[in-house]
Parts: C-alpha cells; structure tokens; sequence
C-alpha cells in the first residue's frame, strides 16, 4: 500500500498548480532566477508535463549583476533543445549605468528588477508568471494566494485576494490583468532541500562551500565576482571557505563561512543554523515591512 | 529547552532517510479576536526551532514598538504578517505556517476570529484535516465559538482540538476546565466530530504546549505538540472510490495521449476499468505515466497521468471514475452555499461554478432557507449576504459529474465566480442532485446510433406532418409508412390517438399544454431516430417555435417537416370527426383553426396542398424528397 510522504504531498500540490496555469491561461511563463527554488520548480514542471514538454516558456531577468557561476549554469540550460528559456534585461538601465554601488541596493532593484519584470511581462503579454516563492520565506508571502491576481498596472492589493477553497484556483482574468502563480507556496527551506537531496536535482555550485574570494561590509561577506566590485581604502579580498544560502545580485548576496561541501552537509548545517536563509539579502532590512512594500509595487 | 529540536543523529544519512518518511498534517486555528491564537501559533514555531536568530532579534525590537506585553517577547507579532495588522493588532487574512517535528510536517492555516470573516475561516478550514479551537478559560464558550465549530463540522473536519487558553489567567482552576468541556460537547454533540480532544494550555506560558505542565498535575493528557504529531487521521480518501478530475489532456505527438490530474480519493492500478464521467464511456487503465518510469500504483493525493487502453474522447474538466462505483451525474442540485462578497448572492442571476477542473455556468433557482450561524435555525431569506450561509437549488448549464460533499470533499465542492468582476463571491457544498433521473448512468455502450441505423439499412430520420385537424395528415403518413416498409425500412408512426391516449393523457388543449405535448413527441422521437428508426409524426402542432425546438433537438438533417396544407373551409367541410362542429357550437375551447391560431411552417421541407393533389401523390412527394436528399436510395 503506496503511503504518501510529506515530500510527495507537496510534489503532487504544485503539479496540480502547474498544470491548471497550463491549462486555464493563455500565456504563461516561468519565472527563472538560476537559484535552487527555481532549480526545484523546473524539475517539477518536467515531471508535471512528462512525457511532454513543458508547455510555457521560462524567463529570467537579468539585472547584469548575477554572480558568473550563476550566468554559467543558467547558460546550459539556454542551450537545452527541450527548454524555451528567455532572457530580458533593462535596457534603458543598463545605458543610464544604474548599478547598486552607484545608484544603492533600492534603486538598483527597482529598476534591473521590478522594472524589468514589468517591462518583460508587457512585452511577452504574459498572462501568468510562475515563481518560485515560499510562504516560510518572508511575513508578506505568508497571506499571499497561490494564484494572486495583479491589476494591470502589476499591483498587488492583499486586502483584496480572493479565496482559496480546497484546492479549486479561480484563474480567471479580464485583459491587461496579470497572476503571479507559487506552486511552492507550502514548501519550507528544509522541504526544498530535502527534495533535492531526494530527486538528485542540479542546482549553482555557488551554493556548496569552495574557497572564494570576500570583502567583509557591514558584517557581510560580498563576494568579489568581478572587477565591478569597488574596493575601499584598505580593502584587501580574502580567501574564505564560503558558501550561499540564496543567490541574487552577487554585491548584495552575503556569503557565509561554511565547510558544506555536499547535499548531506547542506542539511546537516541547516539543522544547525540559527539565522534564516534571507539573513544575507539586503532587500529585507530597509523597513520591517519593506518586502510587502514591493510586493504592492510589482516586485515579484 | 523542548523535546523537538533537531535530533542528535548518528549519521546524516540515516537521519534524511527518515526525514523523508514524514507525514504531513493540515489544521487550522480558530477562536476570537483576543483568545491568543497567534501567539499560540507563534509558540509552537518557537518551540520547535522554526525561528532564527535574526527573526528571533527582528520580533524583540518590534515587541517593543507594537507589542502588548511589555519586555517580554510577542509572539502574535510573528504570525500576523502583514503592515495594517501589526498596527491594529488584529489578523485580518488566512496566513499559512509551516513548523515540523522528527514525525510530521504541519501545515498551519492561521485564521482570523472577527466575525465579516467567516469567510476567511471557511477558506482555511477547506484544506484541513484537524482544527484547534480556542477558548478564553475566562470567558468559556461563546457565540463566536459555536459559530466557528459549526463552520468547521460544515466543512466536513473531523478532529477537534479544544485548546483551552490563558489557564494562567483561572489560576489552572480544573473545575473551569471541566465546565468548558461539559459545554462544548452538549452543543456540539450532533456535529459529526469523530474525536475532540480537550487540552488546558497558556501560549503566553507555554502550559502543556510542548511539555505537560507542573501547574495541571490534575490532566493526564499529552500536550498540544504530542497530540498533534500522533493524532491519528485516518487516510479514509484513499479507501473510497477512485476519482480524478481531468485537468490535461497531455499530447505530445501522435502515439501518446495521456490524461493528468490529481487522485482525489482512491487508488488505481493498470488493468483496472475506469468510466468517463459525464460521458459514460468505459476503458482500462494501460499505464500510469511518471518522470521517473511507469507506476505499479496511483493513490489519492497523487499528481499522475494515465493512458487508456481505447481511444475514448475525454477533455479537461472529466472526471474518471472506479467502472464499478462512479460518481453521480446532474445538472441540478441542492447546496449549502457560503457567500462571501459584498455585493449579494441573487437568485436567477448567471454566476460561473468551478468544481474539479471543470467551469460551467449555474444559476440560484431557488433559495430554501438561510443558516444562522450562531444557532443554526432556518431563517426565511430570498439573498444571502456576505458572510451569510443559505441552503439553495441550484442549476447548471450542463451535467458534471459529482458525489455530495460529505462523502467525497473534493468532489462535492465549489466556488462561485460573478462573470463580471471575475472575483470569487462564494463557496457551496453539493447536497444531492435535484434530478433523480440522471442519477441513473447514462450507459455509453458501444451499440451506437450509427451501428443501429446500419443494421437497418437506414438513415433514421423525422417526418413531421404538420396541420390543421383534417389536412390529411394522417392519411398521407399512413401511405408512406405503407411505401417504407415495402422497401423494408424499420418505421413507426406517432399520432393523436396512440400518444394522447397514452403517454399524454395528462394533458388538455392549453397553450402550455400544447407546449408541452409537442415536448414530450420530440423527445419520444429523439429517441426512436437514436434507435435507428424512422419515424413519422402526425400532429397538428401548431406553434412554429415548438416544432423549431423539435428540429433542433436532433442533428442536421433528421428532421424533415411535410406541410399537409388545407385550406379551413376545406378541412372544416371533410370534419371526419366531427370536431369542427363541436368548436363551432363552443363545445369545445382551444380548437386550432377556430379559437386557437395555427402559425404555418415558413419553409417547410415539403408542402403538399392536399386540396389540389390526391393523398397518394402526397406520399409520392414525400418519398421523391428523401430520395432525391438521399435518406432513402432511389
């Protein structure tokens, strides 16, 4: 007698959600952010639609400050005959030299992201994007739909998010208007790594510890991944033992000291850890609620 | 310290291992403004390492800003996660909470006590398998906790978990706790709970949440943490007939057609028969399809695709069911319906329903009665309000299949979606189908329309004879039949004399009556051209918009209407019957021709003028025309 685990109740919720986004919208796509969430929601969406293709194209908006390794990874997957993956980035950002040292983390991700995403998903007429978001994640997230609706300029009401009953999404829309889909909604950091220690799925080395060179700001370690990095008086890069609990732009990315060099040892630390994984993000610590904030303005 | 920190393990591997082998548990938390469900929820993440040292740094510093408890830390501030929340210190959405032990994952649906959201309640309570309802020892059972056990038990849970909060607060006075108990279960002895579990607890504390407390040495069971990892929640869905909901149809290339959906109860194997629901239609199971190779098993909670072993037409929105126990099929129900938008629910009104993966459109014939929620008593009401919960009948534009909700919740229930704003302004619960005739499966058996008709060696067909009382309708559908089965055509004629006697003899010469008369002939003939017969029908059927109906109930081609046209005056002098003179003489009401209008066929397939042409070179004319059509070969 088959008994479901934890992992295969989670596995089987998002399936479901990904096909009814195929099945009921006109024109989906993935969000693709080279990190492990997206690394776990590619592979459910191959398992949704096996032995088919998957049916909808994936995205990932590029702020040109991704960590190399994580360009390199997602480059792969470009050239995957099986894959559809499409790549946008702010133009009109990248020629006024907007950058997080120049124009600070906020400003920066408005524009190389949240403007991005807009600007990509009216170009596209995308009508549903697929994200990879956890409601462990952030205290906004938590009281977000699996289907959230956006108005047409890409906001997000949360006093005004319809009901979710039982596992029936109302997926209907009125032209111009948007949903953000998370069939990773009920997942926790632990179930994610769980799930690719279980299937065995690839995800960016930058995630496993290596030797890597750091300068330490504010109590974080920034990786210098290039020589964008503007280095301060004084600053020396350092060979550290480093690893990832999340990637994003890679000078707003702390690394933290780590000797997890495997899946197991990933765990294993995690158990142990005593931060949560958004520590090292930025983004975060502007305001107590300053994700919910960007979340209302489009921010995915 | 607590008992569900991350284990002491010999390797990691062994530990992942059985990890992996968790269950998962949904429940939801439910009590007033200010019984402590947050900072009960805020505990139990605590308790078993679910916050970090910098959301631990992060709460202190707003426990300070907006707390209510002085120095100490603030747990509510945890869980009520969005801006306007944490300043007016009340929890306005369902949030969802994530927190696991060494045996299961929880799933947590935090859901607000104030009363304008039941609704929310309602949405938590939909996906849980246990609820925890919260009462303040001091103030014992209320309105708002009879409201919120009668939503549960509505939404078919089962296990209740009566948390008996701020025992601090009674001085852990056990006669409190006892008169609680004694309370809750008289009034909710006739909820349908399997099993309710009373436990005294203080969130702010931490009494018997984690660890049985020094402070209630008179309760002698387990604490809230222990229950909820070793309740048992029977796996019941998996013991009922299988059911999927067909949410894709997978195509990729020609050999390959696959059918994916979620297993909603139920379990499946290769070789089983399964039916297509509302078609009818039956296969086998040829293999159930995954990622990772064919599956010996399918069983509800899974996400599969599975192939058929015959080519049966089956689209999104189907349900596949175990051959031998299906579900029903209607397209009128009875429901209890939760409403849940400002604007009201209105009877008569076009609304859009979704049940499994299936849209159509249902329409509130009738609302019986609204619930009161606090008492339960049956109140006269035609709307239901937001927040309000009405018992209606309900109609749809097609037939889905179904079971009631309190057999199969996945099944049986459904969302209500206004076709303008698109927004969701409601929840039902489908009692029982109103229809008792489509609760017998419609059988698709493999004996087709064509395949009868082919055995006959005929294009079944409908030939209406339309006119008034002495055209000669009947004596030209006579002749014909006579000519059909000399060709050896299968035939049978319906009129006056062997429907109304029979069939229709319960009606009179009413304009309704009338309506309904031409009704019930077209749907007999329906059923006889499905037969593969030819039929022809001999009414005066007067109404044009009657005989359109007929025409359209059939497919192109099969209805073919012979106009026996005589003028009245002519008519009226052969009166065979006498019946003209009878209406003349106002014996008789309703006489078509006299007292009752006759609205001529506008393009009739045949019109024969049987003043001008002989009875025989009538049915001459008929039979040329469905020669010449190619209904019959010449």
């Amino acid at each position: 007698m088959t008994q479901l685990t934890h992992l295969d109740r989670l596995e089987a919720e998002s399936i479901h959600i990904l096909r009814e986004v195929a099945a009921s919208m006109q024109n989906p796509v993935m969000m693709y952010s080279i990190g492990k969430d997206s690394s776990v929601l590619l592979h459910l969406a191959r398992k949704a639609f096996h032995p088919g293709p998957i049916p909808f194209p994936l995205l990932h908006v590029d702020t040109t400050w991704k960590f190399s390794e994580m360009i390199a990874f997602r480059d792969v997957l470009k050239d995957d005959p099986q894959t559809d993956l499409l790549v946008h980035i702010n133009q009109e950002g990248v020629d006024q030299g907007i950058g997080p040292f120049t124009h600070g983390s906020a400003l920066h991700t408005d524009v190389m992201k949240t403007q991005a995403l807009k600007q990509a998903l009216d170009k596209y007429k995308f009508d549903a994007a697929i994200g990879g978001a956890r409601r462990d994640e952030e205290k906004s997230r938590a009281k977000e739909r699996i289907f959230s609706f956006r108005s047409a300029q890409h906001r997000w009401d949360p006093k005004n998010q319809r009901p979710e009953l039982w596992s029936l999404y109302n997926t209907r829309i009125k032209p111009g208007e948007s949903v953000r889909v998370f069939p990773i909604s009920n997942w926790t950091e632990l179930d994610i790594w769980q799930y690719i220690y279980q299937e065995n799925i690839e995800i960016v080395p930058l995630y496993f510890a290596a030797e890597r060179p750091v300068v330490e700001r504010d109590g974080i370690l920034v990786m210098v991944d290039d020589d964008r990095l503007p280095l301060e008086p004084g600053e020396e890069p350092m060979m550290k033992t480093v690893r990832f609990r999340t990637l994003g732009c890679y000078p707003l990315t702390g690394a933290v000291e780590s000797t997890a060099s495997t899946i197991t040892e990933i765990i294993e630390e995690m158990l142990r850890t005593t931060t949560s994984e958004r520590e090292g993000r930025a983004i975060d610590k502007d305001a107590p609620a300053s994700m919910e904030m960007k979340k209302q303005e489009g921010y995915f | 310290m607590n008992a569900y920190a991350a284990p002491q393990f010999a390797d990691i591997e062994t530990y992942l291992d059985s990890q992996l082998k968790k269950s998962l548990l949904r429940f939801i938390t439910c009590g007033s403004v200010d019984d402590g469900k947050s900072t009960l929820i805020g505990r139990l993440l605590y308790e078993s390492k679910m916050i970090f040292d910098d959301q631990l740094a992060s709460l202190k510093n707003e426990s300070k800003k907006f707390g209510t408890q002085g120095e100490e830390i603030d747990f509510a501030l945890l869980v009520d996660g969005l801006a306007a929340e944490r300043e007016q210190g009340i929890t306005i959405d369902v949030a969802y909470r994530f927190f696991s032990t060494d045996r299961r994952k929880f799933i947590v649906a935090d859901t607000p006590g104030h009363e304008q959201y039941t609704r929310n309640m309602a949405t938590g309570a939909s996906t849980a398998d246990l609820a925890i309802v919260m009462i303040d020892a001091r103030k014992g059972v209320l309105t708002q906790t009879r409201r919120h056990s009668f939503i549960v038990s509505l939404l078919g849970i089962k296990h209740v978990v009566l948390c008996i909060n701020k025992m601090d607060l009674v001085d852990y006075d056990k006669a409190v706790y006892d008169k609680i108990l004694k309370d809750y279960r008289d009034f909710a002895a006739d909820f349908g709970f399997e099993s309710v579990q009373a436990i005294p607890v203080s969130a702010l504390a931490g009494d018997n949440v984690v660890t049985n407390s020094d402070r209630t040495p008179w309760y002698d069971g387990p604490p809230l943490m222990e229950y909820l990892d070793t309740v048992e929640i029977r796996a019941e869905d998996q013991d009922k007939a299988f059911r999927m909901p067909v949410q894709w149809v997978s195509r990729p290339n020609l050999d390959f057609r696959g059918f994916a959906g979620q297993i909603v109860s139920g379990r499946i194997r290769p070789g089983e028969s399964v039916r297509a629901l509302p078609s009818g239609r039956s296969s086998k199971v040829a293999s159930i399809v995954s990622y990772s190779g064919d599956l010996d098993e399918g069983v509800e909670g899974q996400s599969i695709t599975l192939t058929l072993e015959d080519e049966i037409d089956i689209s999104r929105g189907d349900v596949l069911c175990a051959d031998q126990a299906p579900a029903e099929v209607s397209d009128q129900f009875q429901s209890t319906i939760l409403w849940m938008s400002d604007s009201a629910m209105l009877p008569g009104r076009s609304y859009v329903m979704k049940i499994g993966a299936r849209e159509c459109q249902m329409q509130v014939t009738e609302q019986r009665y609204r619930v009161d929620v606090n008492t339960r008593a049956h109140e006269a009401a035609k709307t239901l309000n937001l927040n309000e919960i009405g018992v209606c009948n309900i109609a749809l534009d097609r037939e889905i299949a179904f079971d009631a909700y309190g057999d199969n919740r996945r099944m049986g229930g459904f969302i209500i979606i206004d076709r303008m704003t698109n927004e969701t302004v409601g929840m039902g619960l489908i009692n029982f189908a109103l229809r008792r005739a489509s609760n017998i499966h419609r059988q698709s058996l493999d004996v087709s329309k064509e395949l009868r008709a082919s055995m006959k060696g005929q294009k079944p067909v409908i030939l209406w004879f339309t006119g008034l009382s002495g055209a000669g309708k009947s004596t030209v559908a006579n002749i014909v039949e006579k000519r059909l089965a000399a060709m050896g055509k299968h035939t049978y004629t319906l009129d006056g004399d062997n429907v109304r006697h029979g069939l229709n003899h319960d009606l009179g010469f009413t304009d309704a009556d009338r309506v309904e008369n031409i009704r019930r002939v077209g749907e007999v003939s329906k059923l006889m051209v499905d037969a593969g017969l030819i039929v022809l029908v001999s009414f005066i059927s007067p109404f044009r918009a009657e005989r359109r109906i007929v025409r359209q109930m059939v497919e192109d081609g099969e209805f073919w209407e012979v106009f026996v046209d005589a003028p009245l005056e002519v008519a009226e002098s052969r009166d065979v019957k006498g019946l003209y003179k009878k209406a003349r003489a106002g014996e008789i009401k309703n006489f078509t021709g006299i007292d009752s209008p006759y609205e001529a066929p506008l393009e009739p397939e045949v019109h024969l003028e049987t003043d001008k042409l002989s009875p025989e070179d009538g049915a001459d004319r008929v039979i040329a025309m469905l020669q010449q059509a190619g209904v019959l070969s010449s």
